[in-house]
């Protein structure tokens, strides 16, 4: 199956915002996730051609990051954080219950195609551990009886709210949205939550705060 | 112009010496003799510092630095692992990790006993292994093309064939895949490595992961005796390394010759050599009384032609073909004009005209290294005319890719689209389809200077006033001109004379069979390369003497057939385009092969003369360079100029016997602009004919922007789409299939 | 030692991450002072402050920038490197979701001073809520006019794109993150040359974490001497302390460089209840571990440094006595495992054969012989690889035999999970209790 014609200009929409073509590569990838779920020989033929590389090329760069699958991924991405920040805290006890429960493995789907599975690393979120990631929205504060329940209200299309942003979205769309193209949700989610707040909440409690800076 | 270098002095294990700065200490090194051992490391190739085998300590430096590339700086100390044991243990270490991961297959490996994995973990390794754990194992092997196998577990990641693939060759259609532990060279599922130059990668490979299709499992290297040799194949004069087991040649690499093929070589002068052994003329043959061709003795034979030829004498027609040595072609010379009395003598086999003789006898003949591969690479800007490097002289591709992206040299090319080969180049289309291609010679003054170079393709001869019209621009703008025939012994042939001064060319020699022209002397020419109807001459023709390989159209024709030796059964020279000598031994002992000179000094030897070698061009009357006749024949409706050439690799005589390399040839397409797609009612994509006296091809269509409009481009001699006409020829052109 | 709120002190407020909110407390006023002051002057600003690079080598920033050429007619580039995947780094990706602004107005500022006309924030590509607030602050900058052609009537164009990466830690490092953002593998480039004279393009470039660019507004506005009033003299200004690991209230904390670990631990609840500090990383994966007894340490460069540590990303992780070392440090060499770009021997192979032997260690089945050789391992991959990837990679593994070598002997018995329940050290333990 060859890939949209608005896919093609949204590529080349992508290609338009740098100064050298070929950092549009990444971006591309995305977008062309955000199409056929994951990066199909087409896909890699459509980056090809709109920037004059060969298809070896694309594929290089495609098979080193792990953000891009080879196969389908779910309809929702789940990751789950079994960096020892993440999985000491409770990360390995996670992935073992839904992995168990979904009967997947990592980069395995669903029979169903509604839920991937992948053990991510480090998310950059150590002080909401263990977290996970869907379609790599936020999930923090985890436990398995909560990530069985995410999963689950997920896989039977009820909504689910990231912790720290906004109602998960499909692995497709929020890929389009990582190649750059708006999706009007910035004003979702709280500005900041309790663990990011701890510090200025602690230093209200303490009366502290930093000469010059006016409250 | 004086060149002054800056030196610099350094300290390598205690050696004080004085180098050029800006010089890699891993070279430095090389200097005096000591080898650090490398893997990713090599000296075409840019520096990546990957493999990290090259470690060296420097004083001052807390930690071990790459000596591939870390450039000297005055004063330097470097300790190499033989004075240093943070190098020693930096290198031992990185050998380790190299092979706890490598497969202990050497003992059936093509590489084993010549591999430098297997040679430096002897010198620079531990003789046990502290892996206890299992093997990394990938599915083996696998194609990265018909040609090139891998076998990914051998691999260990110097990127020597990714960087030769991308930065050499232009081809990066093999690439690094995966991350990591995993990563691995692969190509994508569409695209395989179908480059020119792939046998590149096997040879630098320093481990056994990239292996030929052709030679995989068939010799150990200590069962090989090695020959250097030079290729027969194109005028580009590679220095080559034959490799044979038991009279047999089981394979050939490029060999090192800085100043022309520096180590590369095209995979048509790796691979095509099966043919030296295929379905040989073994006997000379004669006829007998029912007109039959039959086997009979070397004296019975010589003294039967040697008859017949004396009696056609200047009545003779003497083609050689492009494939003699310098010595054959002499020889030729020599037995045409003082054994037979003949001036109608040719080398070349293909289109051929009077204003090209005369340019060839003005501009070319006796002129050697008046341009050099050096010279292309300093050149401000080299323009090319009927010349496409990439399929008709690769290593000229290679050296003029080298300089344009080093920036020194832009690269301009007459032609009708750009070629894969000229984007390569970085190079810039002045677009002519052939009828334009004198004009656009006549305005291409803008682009050149005295530092220039003109670089003429052998195909001039097809378009009148071409070869004029370079000639004149040279003249004016003080370009040097170069000539670049196809084969590797056109330019021999020249210089020892093979060219009609005040005789008949190819075509007239022809023409002219079985009326002024009595008797034919040929050499190796194939009647689908000539601009005439060999076989009706030679028919025609009173005595035909045919000195070939194998049986061919005009053996079977020839009153008496002589079987000569092929390049590896005999010692001579090639002269390549340059005019530089490029001399072989024989690598094969054939009892009874004789080289062409050989027989004709038998030959002239049966009429009681002698063969001589004299400078021809001393004394040759040099004809005025006359622009010829142009075709103005009208391009009616469905009709288009055709504008062809032969790819590298195309269905020659001498590319016989090697599927593995006829499948990685590209597959012929037919090329035309998008206004004369549409002019023609043609559909990009689909199938397009192309006709002409009687002759058509068919191939898929590709409507090529930039193109010339009202020509139609295909590919000569190609498998499954063969038209044998000159550019310049009206033909039709349909949609679909004849 | 108190905290000092700068870059999150108004995260409180729910449009933080908005230009209004942004402006409300000051913000988009300090490009304007650097407009004024001039581009030299604004290096020579960040230079006097002593600022050092947040984002885990503490290179001075000033003297970065100072290196970008200048008056050579080429295009410069700024790249932000908000590629934050430090194993325990959690700072940056929470800046940018509640005060991108602050890294916006910085981008704009820095980008003056090394005459960039072309920014880009190279952010990771896991975090789409976090490419959604930096785009939109990107938009809001732009319709503000403090972006795009002739900013404010300056003269000064700036264009600033934001890229999605798609997951390779490597792509942190300066090197790998330009030729990823140029749409190539993430691996990293031989050096020299040097990305301030042969960066992003071939072009003199800078590449700056976003929590150092974040920075930059804030002493423009308020001057050399009161950035250096926080912090040491080695160590100025103040740091976006995340604390995370099993204490009772993990989150960010902002103070000065040179609280303690001590200090900062009470902030952040203690241990949690029941349970002692067993080791503490102070800023990633890729330093070594601490134990307890350092914990009076001032977190500074310099300090942890003479502990025998890194400060890295400033991001402190707290293990407790639940904790087995041999698991922690058995993940965290798998996650180097996985991020190895291939590139470089000692990396690419070091770090497969050391995840080989230390899963046999998690599993009980290691050797007291396995020790050693996991020693040499480490000592042939640091300082033999290509870049500091393979550094960290032979980092936790001494450290953590030299504080804890009884439990990767015990590890030669049994397996990890048999000496320390892993039950008992994930954060719910109490509630399934």
């Amino acid at each position: 199956m060859s890939l949209s014609q608005q896919t093609r200009e949204q590529a080349r929409a992508i290609i338009s915002r740098y100064p050298q073509a070929r950092s549009a590569l990444l971006p591309m990838l995305h977008l062309v996730q955000s199409e056929e779920g994951y990066v199909s020989a087409d896909g890699i033929s459509l980056c090809a051609e709109e920037l004059s590389l060969t298809t070896a090329e694309v594929a290089a760069v495609a098979t080193f990051y792990t953000m891009y699958h080879r196969k389908p991924a779910g309809e929702y991405h789940i990751g789950v954080c079994i960096n020892p920040g993440c999985g000491i805290l409770g990360g390995d006890a996670i992935w073992d219950k839904l992995s168990n429960r979904l009967g997947i493995g990592h980069d395995e789907v669903t029979a169903d195609g509604k839920i991937s599975l992948e053990r991510i690393e480090c998310q950059a979120a150590c002080t909401h551990a263990p977290v996970m990631t869907a379609n790599w929205e936020f999930l923090d504060n985890m436990t398995p009886e909560s990530a069985i329940e995410v999963v689950e209200k997920l896989a039977s299309g009820q909504e689910v709210i990231s912790t720290r942003g906004p109602r998960i979205r499909t692995f497709k769309e929020n890929e389009l949205t990582l190649a750059g193209f708006d999706d009007g949700l910035v004003d979702e989610g709280g500005q900041a939550d309790a663990e990011m707040l701890a510090g200025l909440n602690r230093a209200k409690e303490l009366g502290q705060s930093a000469p010059g800076v006016k409250k | 112009m004086t060149v002054t270098t800056q030196t610099v002095t350094v300290t390598v294990d205690g050696v004080v010496v004085e180098v050029p700065a800006g010089t890699l200490i891993i070279r430095v090194a090389e200097m005096l003799g000591t080898a650090i051992p490398r893997f990713c490391d090599h000296p075409l190739l840019a520096p990546v510092a990957a493999c990290r085998m090259c470690l060296v300590e420097i004083e001052g430096q807390g930690k071990p630095q790459p000596s591939c590339a870390v450039t000297v700086a005055d004063g330097m100390v470097i300790k190499t692992q033989h004075t240093s044991e943070m190098a020693e243990k930096a290198q031992a270490g990185v050998m380790e990790f190299l092979l706890i991961n490598h497969p202990l297959d050497c003992p059936i490996c093509d590489k084993g006993g010549e591999c430098p994995l297997q040679n430096q973990a002897m010198t620079n390794g531990q003789g046990e292994t502290r892996f206890q754990g299992t093997k990394r194992t990938f599915p083996k092997p696998i194609n990265v093309s018909a040609q090139v196998l891998l076998d990914r577990e051998r691999c260990v990641s110097c990127a020597r064939c990714t960087r030769f693939a991308d930065e050499i060759a232009g081809d990066p259609f093999i690439e690094l895949l995966e991350r990591g532990a995993k990563q691995q060279v692969g190509t994508s599922e569409d695209q395989p490595f179908d480059s020119y130059f792939s046998g590149n990668t096997i040879q630098i490979c320093p481990v056994g992961a990239l292996t030929s299709a052709k030679y995989r499992f068939r010799s150990r290297p200590f069962d090989l005796v090695s020959t250097p040799t030079a290729c027969e194949h194109c005028a580009s004069g590679c220095a080559l390394r034959t490799d044979v087991r038991r009279s047999t040649v089981m394979r050939r690499l490029a060999w090192d010759a800085p100043e022309v093929n520096e180590e590369w070589n095209c995979d048509k002068g790796r691979f095509a050599f099966p043919y030296t052994s295929e379905a040989r003329l073994t006997h000379p043959l004669v006829r007998d009384e029912d007109g039959n061709l039959v086997p009979t003795s070397w004296p019975e034979a010589l003294r039967i032609a040697a008859a017949g030829l004396a009696e056609t004498g200047a009545a003779s027609g003497v083609l050689t073909g492009g494939r003699v040595t310098v010595e054959d072609a002499q020889a030729y010379s020599s037995f045409a004009r003082e054994v037979l009395g003949t001036q109608d003598v040719d080398f070349r086999a293909r289109v051929v005209s009077n204003e090209e003789t005369a340019f060839l006898a003005n501009h070319v003949a006796g002129k050697p290294l008046d341009v050099t591969y050096g010279d292309l690479e300093t050149a401000k800007s080299v323009l090319l005319v009927s010349f496409e490097p990439e399929d008709e002289s690769p290593i000229i591709f290679l050296r003029l890719r080298k300089a344009a992206l080093k920036g020194s040299t832009k690269v301009y090319s007459v032609g009708p689209y750009t070629s894969a080969g000229l984007a390569k180049m970085k190079g810039t289309l002045l677009v002519a389809g052939p009828r334009q291609e004198v004009s656009v010679i006549n305005n291409a003054a803008e682009y050149l200077t005295s530092d220039s170079i003109i670089l003429v393709g052998e195909r001039a001869a097809q378009t009148p006033g071409a070869l004029h019209a370079a000639s004149e621009l040279a003249q004016k703008t003080g370009a040097k001109l170069a000539w670049v025939p196809r084969r590797a012994g056109d330019r021999g042939a020249l210089d020892a004379g093979l060219l009609p001064i005040g005789g008949r060319n190819t075509s007239e020699i022809m023409a002219a069979a079985g009326g002024a022209v009595k008797g034919l002397l040929i050499g190796g020419v194939s009647p689908e390369d000539v601009d005439g109807d060999l076989i009706a001459a030679v028919e025609s023709a009173k005595f035909v003497v045919s000195l070939e390989t194998r049986h061919t159209e005009v053996t079977a024709n020839a009153d008496v057939v002589f079987p000569v030796a092929v390049i590896t059964e005999k010692s001579g020279t090639f002269r390549n385009w340059e005019g530089r000598d490029r001399s072989f031994s024989a690598v094969v002992t054939t009892p009874g092969a004789l080289s062409d000179a050989d027989v004709l000094g038998e030959l002239a030897r049966e009429v009681n003369k002698t063969i001589s070698v004299t400078d021809f061009w001393a004394s040759a009357s040099k004809p005025a360079v006359v622009a010829g006749p142009v075709d103005a024949s009208e391009v009616g409706s469905g009709q288009a100029v055709l504008s062809t050439w032969r790819h590298l690799l195309d269905k020659g005589a001498l590319q016989s016997g090697e599927p593995y390399l006829a499948a990685t040839a590209r597959v012929a397409v037919v090329r035309v602009s998008p206004a004369t797609a549409q002019k023609l009612d043609l559909i990009d994509g689909g199938t397009a004919t192309v006709s002409c006296c009687g002759e058509s091809a068919s191939a898929p269509l590709i409507v090529t922007a930039g193109m010339a409009d009202d020509v139609v481009w295909i590919p000569a001699n190609s498998e499954g789409c063969s038209l044998n006409l000159p550019s310049g020829c009206v033909v039709s052109v349909s949609r679909g299939e004849i | 030692m108190t905290l000092t709120p700068v870059l999150t002190a108004h995260w409180d407020e729910t449009d933080s991450y908005k230009i209004s909110g942004y402006m409300r407390h000051g913000g988009y006023t300090a490009f304007k002072k650097a407009f004024a002051t001039g581009p030299d002057g604004i290096i020579s600003i960040v230079k006097d402050s002593g600022l050092r690079g947040r984002g885990g080598a503490g290179f001075p920033t000033g003297l970065k920038w100072s290196f970008v050429p200048q008056g050579d007619g080429k295009p410069h580039y700024l790249v932000v490197n908000a590629d934050e995947s430090e194993p325990g780094a959690c700072k940056d990706i929470p800046l940018m979701l509640a005060n991108p602004h602050a890294l916006i107005e910085g981008i704009i500022i820095a980008a003056y001073a090394m005459r960039a006309n072309h920014a880009f924030i190279y952010l990771r590509g896991e975090v789409p809520h976090v490419f959604r607030r930096v785009n939109n602050a990107i938009r809001e900058a732009y319709a503000a006019g403090y972006l795009g052609k002739n900013i404010m009537g300056s003269g000064f164009d700036l264009e600033v794109v934001l890229h999605a990466g798609a997951g390779a830690y490597i792509c942190g490092e300066e090197t790998a993150l330009l030729d990823s953002l140029e749409g190539r593998r993430g691996q990293p480039r031989l050096k020299p040359p040097f990305p301030a004279v042969a960066g992003l393009y071939a072009s003199p470039s800078c590449v700056n974490n976003v929590e150092t660019i974040a920075n930059i507004p804030y002493i423009v506005n308020n001057g050399v001497d009161w950035f250096k009033s926080f912090g040491t003299e080695k160590s100025p200004g103040f740091k976006l302390f995340a604390v995370s690991g099993h204490v009772n209230r993990p989150g960010i904390y902002e103070a000065p460089l040179g609280i303690t670990m001590r200090e900062l631990l009470e902030h952040a609840g203690g241990v949690r209840n029941g349970h002692k500090v067993k080791f503490w990383l102070p800023g990633g994966s890729s330093v070594p571990m601490l134990t307890p007894d350092l914990l009076d340490t001032p977190l500074t460069y310099e300090d942890i440094a003479a502990a025998g540590s890194m400060l890295g990303t400033g991001t402190p992780m707290i293990f407790d006595e639940t904790t087995s070392v041999v698991r922690a440090v058995t993940g965290w060499i798998s996650f180097y495992k996985h991020e190895s770009c291939g590139k470089c021997t000692p990396c690419r192979e070091g770090t497969w054969w050391l995840s080989d032997v230390l899963h046999r260690f998690e599993d009980g089945h290691g050797t007291e012989s396995d020790l050693d050789k996991l020693i040499d391992i480490c000592e042939q991959i640091a300082g033999r690889s290509f870049c500091a990837l393979g550094d960290a990679a032979a980092t936790p593994f001494p450290a953590a035999l030299k504080h804890f070598r009884d439990e990767f002997v015990q590890a030669t018995i049994s397996p990890a999970s048999e000496t320390f329940d892993p039950v008992a050290a994930t954060v719910f333990a109490g509630a399934t209790r």
